[in-house]
């Protein structure tokens, strides 16, 4: 279904139900792969679940912003041998609710994936999702560094910093990298100092 | 239906307590103790950390879609138990003269102390008469040996870890046992033994051991923010209110947004509160004997102010006009640093209690230097559960330090190594903010705006805050001390220090949350609203039992001096009853 007849179509369709799973809905309307349900659970309050259920029946991007990202937030973090690419913990996923939990961000990730296209197509004739994998790097490497911007490139850096940011913490907050940090709290337990091997390394003591 | 008749509450309450933080859960705690009919208005909704619908403490970044990321709804995080922020939708306020002024509300069983970082510090002898010493401000109309039984009741109460220290103006409490230092807080003191700066166990209200069979022990996750279901923290509704309304003498109303202090034309004496029921809006009157606010500094100013009669055409209790004046919150600034030793480090549960195991109290002499008083340092870092903007900016610095080949990399970058990165610094920053006490000014206050009410009618305050130099010359002493702790311990500072173009980090009045002052105490009616029992000079059966009464703020957080005060006047008006009096 085009994004016209959904529009169309909304009106048709069980709102009760693009309520009770917005999510899972427009998902399938959009022919987008489909979100798999998952219950938010943690001690929300009724406005807050009226906003998440509101933010959750909204699509922003659309299925080759999507793709796009998909493929820019692995060039940013892959995988290696301690954890799994962004994409493969549901950075896109991420990325497309912080759009429309802090508006904010839409017009530089829009405006951004626009201005990768472009510069994909003034160099490749074709649109970044396209062109190689050689090719993407030559563009990112040209945009990856925020202190050494080659003139012409301020937009598309600033861009890749956001992305880079964004990418890291949906990356590190997720369960996944979590594990790959090494986080090793949030459970209850008896907190009697530091370990001993390690007050040793750092010559200190209680 | 559309009734607009006022709905009035047939019973008639002993004492009416509006807000349900610290100062008003010790009220509620004390007076229904003693056997006092309490009814108790709360602006906002229940809460108790304990029940599975309210629970956000233990839940993973990844259990809430925005990685636990503020919103217009909790200012302080998605897992934060403070509902609200320095906005509330339909509840605005406004500002003076370009000045700027910030004003958290958070309407909800025990108010702000679901948010605080629960720092327990008791004012030392010099905090209630420091006109007396430096010829600013003003003293208050009692000193610490009238306060200091009440502080012991209260850390016998509630329970305050710490440890004996016999250092002259920040008096010990009766503690439980301090936890054991991280290891970035073992580097700050190692550091601190060379600069000077005293760096103690830190003083905080969590249960290191239990004080009670309602209570459990903490189990150090860190979490103290997100409200705890064994209930081993401070917070007003779960460890004041809960225990009142067990009592089975107090009616906790909820939605209630208080409006005006009503008065009995014949006698002047406050005998209701009228409020506004925020779900249905209706308006309604509640009747009492004895009215008590505690509905924070600004919102209890607020309601006196809106209070107007023939007999306080000014306000109720506002003959002296110092309602809404001498407002005052904390000076606040901080800093940032990495500190390489601790890079790649091998990583462990290092949670603890949910705030830092160490603090410096104020350790200077102001007589030397150019500003008159002292501020603390609170400490942070160590190994955080990553959520919402962890790995944000590493570009600021994963070009600063050289690799093992002593090469340094281009900053920013992406791939594998970038990666990597990410895991080098985790748990490698410290961060310092100092917390001061200001000047209290007359010129500084909030008053009614005469143009604007809130959604429910309720005329707005009106902010006119600016900082003096004083304030801003302890600002850059901060700033200087921080570089000086980092730099004793290898640590090198984020940014650009902080400079006179910004007021040295100096933050905006109201973001630190610690306003005071709006409805001061003294012994002169002329110059004061309330007496020595925070009772009011002109209205013998209202009280104020937030921070609005207090003089001058310390360079202590707040809470334990306003539940210390506000257990002393529900022993005065104890007594008072008891004589007839009120």
């Amino acid at each position: 279904m085009k994004r016209r007849d959904y529009l169309k179509n909304i009106s048709l369709s069980s709102l009760g139900l693009a309520a009770f799973n917005p999510d899972l809905q427009v998902a399938e309307l959009l022919e987008a792969p489909k979100v798999p349900k998952k219950v938010w659970n943690y001690g929300r309050t009724d406005p807050e679940k009226k906003r998440d259920a509101e933010l959750f029946a909204k699509t922003f991007f659309n299925a080759h912003e999507m793709a796009t990202i998909k493929i820019l937030v692995d060039i940013i973090i892959p995988a290696d041998s301690r954890g799994p690419s962004a994409s493969a913990t549901g950075v896109p996923d991420f990325l497309e609710f912080m759009a429309k939990d802090k508006p904010e961000l839409q017009t530089p990730i829009r405006g951004g994936l626009r201005w990768l296209d472009s510069e994909s197509i003034k160099r490749f004739n074709t649109k970044f999702k396209l062109i190689s994998a050689a090719q993407r790097i030559e563009i990112v490497e040209d945009i990856a560094y925020p202190k050494k911007v080659k003139p012409g490139f301020s937009h598309g850096t600033n861009f890749f910093s956001l992305m880079r940011n964004l990418t890291a913490t949906g990356y590190w907050s997720s369960k996944e990298g979590i594990k790959d940090i090494a986080y090793k709290g949030n459970v209850p337990n008896m907190w009697d100092g530091v370990p001993a091997d390690i007050l040793k390394e750092f010559g200190v003591g209680y | 239906m559309n009734d607009f008749q006022i709905k009035e509450a047939p019973k008639e309450y002993d004492v009416i307590i509006v807000g349900s933080g610290a100062g008003g859960g010790m009220a509620a705690h004390e007076l229904t103790r003693a056997g006092a009919k309490v009814c108790l208005l709360e602006a906002g909704q229940h809460f108790d950390p304990a029940d599975p619908k309210y629970i956000t403490q233990l839940k993973w970044s990844y259990e809430s879609p925005r990685r636990g990321t503020a919103t217009t709804h909790r200012h302080f995080g998605d897992f934060d138990a403070a509902y609200g922020g320095w906005e509330l939708d339909g509840e605005p306020y406004t500002t003076k003269d370009n000045t700027k002024f910030r004003w958290f509300r958070s309407r909800m069983l025990g108010g702000r102390t679901n948010h605080w970082g629960r720092i327990s510090l008791r004012f030392g002898p010099d905090d209630f008469h420091r006109k007396d010493i430096d010829g600013l401000g003003d003293n208050w109309p009692i000193g610490y040996d009238d306060v200091a039984p009440y502080y012991d009741r209260v850390d016998k109460l509630i329970g305050v870890f710490g440890s004996k220290e016999g250092l002259r103006n920040n008096p010990d409490s009766i503690f439980l046992p301090p936890p054991k230092p991280r290891l970035h807080e073992l580097l700050i003191q190692k550091a601190n033994k060379k600069t000077g700066i005293p760096t103690i166990p830190a003083r905080l209200s969590m249960l290191t051991k239990p004080v009670n069979d309602t209570r459990g022990q903490c189990f150090y996750c860190g979490q103290c923010g997100r409200g705890c279901q064994v209930y081993g923290d401070f917070s007003s509704s779960s460890v004041l209110c809960k225990p009142a309304g067990m009592t089975g003498n107090m009616d906790t109303l909820y939605y209630a947004m208080a409006r005006e202090v009503l008065l009995d034309k014949t006698t002047g004496k406050a005998n209701g509160v009228s409020y506004v029921n925020t779900l249905t809006l209706e308006e309604k009157i509640v009747r009492g004997k004895i009215v008590i606010l505690a509905a924070s500094a600004c919102e209890s100013a607020r309601i006196l102010l809106n209070s107007k009669s023939d007999r306080f055409p000014n306000g109720l209790a506002n003959n002296s006009g110092v309602v809404g004046k001498y407002l005052n919150d904390s000076t606040g600034a901080s800093r940032a640093a990495i500190v390489p030793s601790l890079f790649d480090r091998k990583t462990y549960n290092e949670d603890g209690v949910g705030g830092a195991h160490i603090y410096s109290p104020w350790w200077g002499d102001n007589k030397k230097l150019d500003f008159p008083r002292g501020y603390h340092i609170e400490y942070g870092g160590g190994f955080g559960m990553p959520a919402y903007g962890f790995g944000w900016g590493i570009d600021s610095v994963n070009g600063m330090f050289a690799d093992k080949n002593g090469n340094k990399k281009e900053p920013g970058g992406y791939g594998k190594g970038l990666k990597e990165d990410y895991r080098k610094f985790y748990g490698a920053y410290v961060h310092m903010a100092g917390r001061g006490e200001p000047v209290p000014l007359e010129s500084n206050y909030c008053e009614i705006d005469p143009d604007k009410v809130d959604k429910f009618g309720i005329p707005v305050l009106r902010f006119h805050y600016k900082w003096s130099d004083y304030e801003i010359k302890q600002a850059k002493h901060m700033q200087d001390t921080f570089e000086e702790i980092f730099h004793t311990m290898g640590a090198v500072p984020m940014g650009d220090k902080p400079n006179a173009s910004n007021n040295y980090g100096l933050a905006e009045p109201g973001a630190i949350i610690h306003e005071i002052g709006t409805v001061r105490m003294g012994n002169d009616p002329k110059t004061s609203a309330l007496n020595k029992y925070e009772q009011a000079h002109d209205c013998k059966n209202l009280f104020c039992v937030d921070a609005g009464p207090f003089v001058s703020q310390g360079d202590k957080n707040v809470t334990w001096t306003i539940l210390a005060m506000a257990m002393r006047t529900a022993d005065y008006i104890i007594d008072e009853r008891k004589k007839g009096n009120l």
